[in-house]
């Protein structure tokens, strides 16, 4: 008995100082292999009696048991050890950048059209598109600006050689109003009764002008609304709401003037108040107020009966009114950027710095607005 | 158009201010610009008395003048001007004030070692006009001291936008008119004239042109005296910003400012025979008085006499009879043009005047003849003169337009309840006149006014659009509904999608330099051209997105950028057969220089290349649902891209979806760009709209119970094939097992033979029910080998 115990206890000793893993095992194939000083005698058992068998092999059983326990608590302790040791060794220097993930942006102007379409959704409003190479018919004529109408000077068109096929020259559309005409056009076709239209068509219209504030090419969004009794004060409420909505404020405050646009009767030009803070214009209040003023917004009014007319819609039973807003300058005035110039330029760094991410999809619920 | 408070206030009685007025104007319809106050700029001069003037010691043109201010002691100031002399009287500029001509400011100062405490103002210094012979010479009985714009008469200058509707307010009358009506005081009867005729009319006048002149009236006045123009209307003219020239011609460009009412005046010496309004004869010139000569045709309206022409009609005056200092009898002319013809005429002669202005916008066709008595009388007031009978060619256009209004159309049009006589008083005070039954007669300078809803402009406008309250529109029941169309859903989620992955977009011209559109326009395809272009570098419409992002691109690495990664979604502007616009919805991505840069973990910069294109052509189609797992890569990228590194992608052998590579060489030259740049396009419209559009319920599917498996073919291949050739042959193999095939290695070289290379491929396979056994999968193996090799693929060993 004693001799077994002071096997077990010498065994003990040595597991317990086994350095590292071949050291340990070793030591298992000393005690445990199938030379094993243990494993012997084990083997010693199978010839004896059975009685001597009974006698002795709890003690043989707890030896080799004994020595199978310290075998696995010594390798548990010298494997965590390895793996800890290897583990320093595999520290990384985590203040090493990570692989650049490239950032993209979606433009500001898309953004902003992206909102306006979310909010005049919200109104009924369907957005309509047209042609930007146009016929003289559809951007002058069909507006009640016949050849030699002196409102055509002030809209610096560029021409195309080619004859339209309406008469006078191609075009690029100088407005998105155009397409009014087409919309009403195809309203009449597929419905010759007429019938309620809300749409807005955003889109490039193009002006031979070019300066610190002028662009050749730019964006517009135009608005149509014609059914039965639309007034001035439906056309008022619109503008004021959408501004509202895209501004995600309540104070605006709209100033209409009289104005005058051949397409439309009466005209209005719409102002809308602001407030100069820290050189910055800050939509809000009357611009009458002290250190307010207005700025023009858009222009605007009932769209002429001769246009209607000329769309194949009874102007004495459908009427109603039309803008025409520009959608780089609102995008400017929500969003900070000051030089109309370089929304066409494709530099990369004012493209990562005033575009947006490609999560702020424009929603109603999370509001159509991205706040940086 | 500018005009002065002064001027304004002449016929406009108002105790109104300069900013109710403003205010005023605004809220009718003429927009104020500008309003200058021209005491502002005068501030800080005044008027002197020169006590002494003595030559400068070192200075042959100086003189050293004491001035009397008026306060305080004499100040010596120093002066250039030949006719400083002692006791004249003139405008001092003290320090401090700032001389409006130019902008500096006056100050303490020493000229050649004489000090000089101020400025003796010429008149051009002042900006008051031209002169700058010497120093102002004002009359001796002004009194010293006194400030110098209160003696002047300074007054606020309003500068406003007439709409082209509005040719009635191109004058200053027309303006207080209006003002009147809208309560900013009372408006002053005009002037009537009585001309004494002292003699008949001795030349002829003759309309031959009755559509381009239906009217033409003068009169002769002998004896006249071209002198200068009474100082009180140079000082109106100059206020409107007109340079006084003479008598004679300030006169006619008083009536035109204050009345709207362009007229002419010809040096009768200079005229023989009848004169005639008649269309110019082919090729007929005429010198005008710009100094310049135009080319006339026949649609063209023309004053002439027997020898030539003397008038463009209604746009500008000949040179050669027009009036001069030395001239004693003129003919004058008032006449009515056509508008339209005007307008055309001016814009084929590219000349814009103030007269073509107003005629081609529509003068007041019942305002010749007093208009004539007008002009008849200034002219007689300030250069005498003994003045003919009215001689009159035709009938001007005066019928007036009746229309039958609706007063409660105000209401249903313009949104505001204007009471009835309020609506009527608003009429009558813009001279309409208005019956019992609403018969609304229109006075006929209006011609802008063509129906009803003119009217309730006019009483909206005047009664004041801010009554005009918000109304909301009718609004739709339930949850807005969606309005996009399938091209706008797919725009939008491709614009998200691209920036997504890492891309800017951005947003370039629609026109560019011909030969760069020249350079991406596909073979045969004419371009749009501008006759107009701003420049030369914007006249062409874009035929392709790529040239328009590959010029940002360089502009980027002109800044110093190791790389561009842009995208555009827009139109690409092509010809219909029919010859119309056929503008194409199309998304460019390009790529350029650097994919990643160098890097601690990734060693060197990696440029971008073909796979890259291909890349983003993938993903960018996949997300706008198009099959990309049947597109077909083949060639004919176009000779914009790298022949052997760019390719289209098509849906059946025609229907292109896209195309993407690296750009050839000499794209990048042609603009000036370092490679390596490669560019996608994909075209919108060419993309199928997806299937079972009107459900949103997903094919069924049950990922499958058992595991796949995968296995790995080595093939021996000619160098020439196409992998993707292969990889469709392995993929068909067997379809009902086979699920997924890709390329996991390609190479060439020791141990492939010449002109051969090694492709490898991993098969997945998907057990259905069962599990494969040995035999399943040698037999589908066989079949793989089988295909790979009718594509001339050999399995390796």
């Amino acid at each position: 008995m004693s001799d077994h115990h002071e096997t077990a206890q010498q065994a003990q000793s040595r597991i317990d100082a086994a350095p590292d893993l071949a050291a340990l095992e070793a030591l298992r194939v000393e005690y445990l292999g199938k030379q094993g000083s243990v494993s012997a005698l084990l083997k010693t058992l199978g010839k004896m009696s059975p009685e001597e068998r009974h006698e002795k092999a709890p003690a043989i059983q707890a030896l080799r048991q004994s020595v199978a326990d310290a075998l696995a608590a010594r390798k548990d302790e010298l494997e965590a050890a390895e793996l800890e040791a290897r583990l320093a060794t595999e520290r990384l220097d985590l203040t090493l950048p990570a692989p650049d993930a490239q950032r993209g942006s979606v433009h500001p102007v898309s953004q902003v059209m992206d909102e306006l379409a979310e909010i005049f959704a919200d109104l009924g409003f369907a957005v309509a598109t047209g042609p930007e190479i146009e016929d003289d018919w559809y951007n002058f004529t069909a507006l009640n600006m016949p050849e030699s109408h002196p409102a055509r000077a002030m809209h610096d068109t560029f021409y195309f050689p080619d004859t339209a096929p309406k008469g006078g020259k191609m075009l690029l559309r100088t407005h998105t109003s155009p397409v009014q005409v087409r919309t009403m056009l195809d309203v009449v076709k597929n419905n010759p009764g007429g019938a309620p239209i809300r749409i807005i068509a955003p889109g490039r219209v193009y002006r031979s002008d070019s300066d610190a504030t002028h662009t050749p090419m730019f964006h517009q969004i135009e608005g149509l609304v014609i059914d039965r009794g639309i007034h001035l004060g439906h056309l008022k409420w619109t503008l004021e709401t959408f501004l509202k909505a895209f501004f995600e404020t309540d104070d605006i405050v709209l100033r209409l003037r009289p104005s005058y646009f051949p397409f439309t009767e009466p005209s209005v030009e719409v102002d809308v108040g602001f407030a100069i803070e820290n050189g910055k214009r800050i939509l809000g209040g009357s611009g009458d107020e002290p250190g307010h003023a207005w700025m023009e917004l858009l222009g605007s009014g009932m769209v002429n009966r001769r246009v209607i007319e000329m769309s194949g819609l009874d102007p004495d039973e459908w009427q109603g009114f039309a803008w025409g807003l520009g959608v780089d300058r609102l995008a400017m005035l929500k969003y900070g950027m000051d030089d109309l110039r370089a929304f066409f330029d494709g530099d990369t760094r004012w493209l990562s710095h005033y575009g947006f991410s490609p999560f702020d999809q424009p929603t109603l619920s999370a509001g159509v607005g991205a706040r940086s | 158009m500018k005009f002065s408070l002064e001027w304004l206030t002449y016929f406009l009685e108002t105790g109104a201010s300069t900013a109710e007025i403003a205010a005023k104007l605004n809220a009718i319809g003429i927009e104020v610009e500008d309003i200058e106050d021209p005491a502002e700029k005068l501030e800080g001069f005044r008027v002197a008395e020169v006590l002494t003037a003595k030559p400068h010691p070192d200075a042959d043109r100086l003189q050293v003048l004491t001035v009397n201010t008026g306060e305080g002691e004499p100040l010596q100031v120093v002066c250039g001007a030949p006719n400083a002399r002692a006791g004249m009287k003139g405008v001092l500029g003290l320090p401090g004030a700032e001389v409006p001509a130019n902008g500096m400011k006056l100050r303490k100062s020493e000229i050649r070692g004489v000090e000089s405490n101020g400025m003796m103002c010429s008149v051009r210094e002042l900006e008051l006009g031209d002169d700058h012979e010497g120093i102002i010479d004002l009359p001796g009985d002004v009194p010293v001291g006194k400030s110098f714009a209160e003696y002047h008469g300074a007054s606020p200058v309003f500068d406003v936008a007439i709409t082209p509707n509005r040719p009635d307010c191109m004058g200053v009358y027309g303006i207080a008119r209006d003002l009147a009506a809208a309560g900013m005081g009372t408006l002053k009867p005009l002037r009537e004239h009585h001309i004494e005729a002292s003699f008949p009319c001795p030349v002829q006048i003759r309309t031959d042109d009755p559509e381009g002149c239906p009217a033409f009236y003068g009169r002769v006045i002998r004896g006249v005296t071209n002198g200068q123009s009474p100082d009180w209307m140079q000082k109106r003219l100059l206020a409107a910003g007109q340079r006084p020239i003479s008598a004679l011609v300030d006169i006619t460009n008083y009536l035109m400012l204050a009345f709207g009412r362009p007229a002419h005046v010809y040096d009768l010496a200079k005229l023989s025979g009848p004169v005639v309004a008649r269309r110019a004869k082919d090729g007929e010139t005429v010198q005008a008085l710009n100094e310049k000569t135009y080319t006339l045709d026949p649609s063209m309206t023309v004053i002439a006499d027997d020898n030539s022409v003397h008038d463009i009609a209604g746009i500008m005056g000949g040179e050669d009879s027009s009036v001069q200092p030395e001239t004693t009898d003129v003919l004058l002319e008032i006449a009515y043009f056509d508008p339209e013809a005007i307008g055309v005429t001016g814009r084929k002669l590219g000349l814009a005047t103030d007269a073509r202005t107003r005629f081609e916008r529509g003068v007041d066709p019942a305002w010749l003849e007093e208009g004539l008595e007008s002009l008849t009388s200034l002219i007689q007031r300030f250069c005498g003169g003994e003045a003919s009978e009215i001689v009159r060619a035709g009938t001007p256009p005066t019928q007036p337009k009746v229309i039958s209004f609706d007063p409660t159309l105000t209401a249903r049009l313009g949104g505001v309840e204007v009471a009835q006589d309020e609506q009527k008083r608003i009429l009558e005070a813009l001279d309409f006149t208005v019956d019992a039954d609403w018969q609304v007669s229109c006075p006929p300078r209006r011609h802008d006014i063509e129906g009803a809803a003119d009217l309730v402009e006019e009483v909206v406008r005047i009664h004041g659009l801010h009554n005009v309250e918000s109304v909301a529109l009718p609004r739709a029941d339930g949850v807005a509904r969606p309005t996009a169309t399938p091209i706008q859903s797919l725009e939008r989620r491709l614009r998200r999608a691209a920036a997504a992955r890492g891309l800017n977009e951005a947003v370039t011209w629609s026109f560019l330099p011909t030969k760069e559109a020249e350079h991406f326009a596909a073979e045969g395809e004419s371009l749009w051209s501008l006759d107009n272009p701003i420049s030369e570098d914007m006249r062409a419409m874009r035929p392709s997105l790529i040239p328009g992002l590959l010029s940002a691109a360089k502009r980027n690495a002109d800044r110093g950028a190791a790389g561009s990664r842009l995208f555009e979604l827009g139109r690409r502007y092509l010809r219909a057969k029919d010859g119309s616009s056929d503008e194409r919805p199309t998304l460019a991505v390009l790529l350029a220089g650097e994919k990643t840069p160098r890097g601690w973990a990734t060693g060197k910069a990696r440029p971008v290349d073909a796979f890259d294109a291909k890349a983003e052509a993938e993903a960018l189609l996949a997300e706008a649902g198009a099959p990309v797992d049947k597109l077909m890569v083949m060639d004919e990228a176009g000779a914009q891209f790298h022949p052997g590194q760019s390719a289209t992608l098509r849906l059946g052998p025609k229907n292109v979806l896209a195309r993407f590579g690296a750009l050839h060489p000499s794209t990048l030259d042609a603009f000036d760009i370092d490679g390596p740049v490669v560019a996608v396009e994909v075209y919108l419209d060419a993309i199928p709209a997806r299937k079972g559009k009107s459900g949103f319920e997903k094919p069924a599917y049950t990922p499958p119970a058992l595991q796949s498996v995968e296995r790995d073919f080595a093939f021996l291949v000619p160098q020439d094939l196409a992998a993707g050739d292969l990889l469709r042959a392995v993929r068909g193999a067997d379809k009902a097992n086979i699920v997924d095939a890709r390329v996991f290695d390609v190479f060439a070289g020791q141990g492939v033979p010449e002109g051969m290379k090694s492709i490898a491929i991993e098969v997945t396979l998907q057990p259905g029910e069962k599990s494969f056994k040995d035999e399943d999968l040698k037999a589908i193996s066989d079949k793989v080998v089988a295909a790979a090799a009718k594509q001339g693929a050999e399995l390796r060993g």
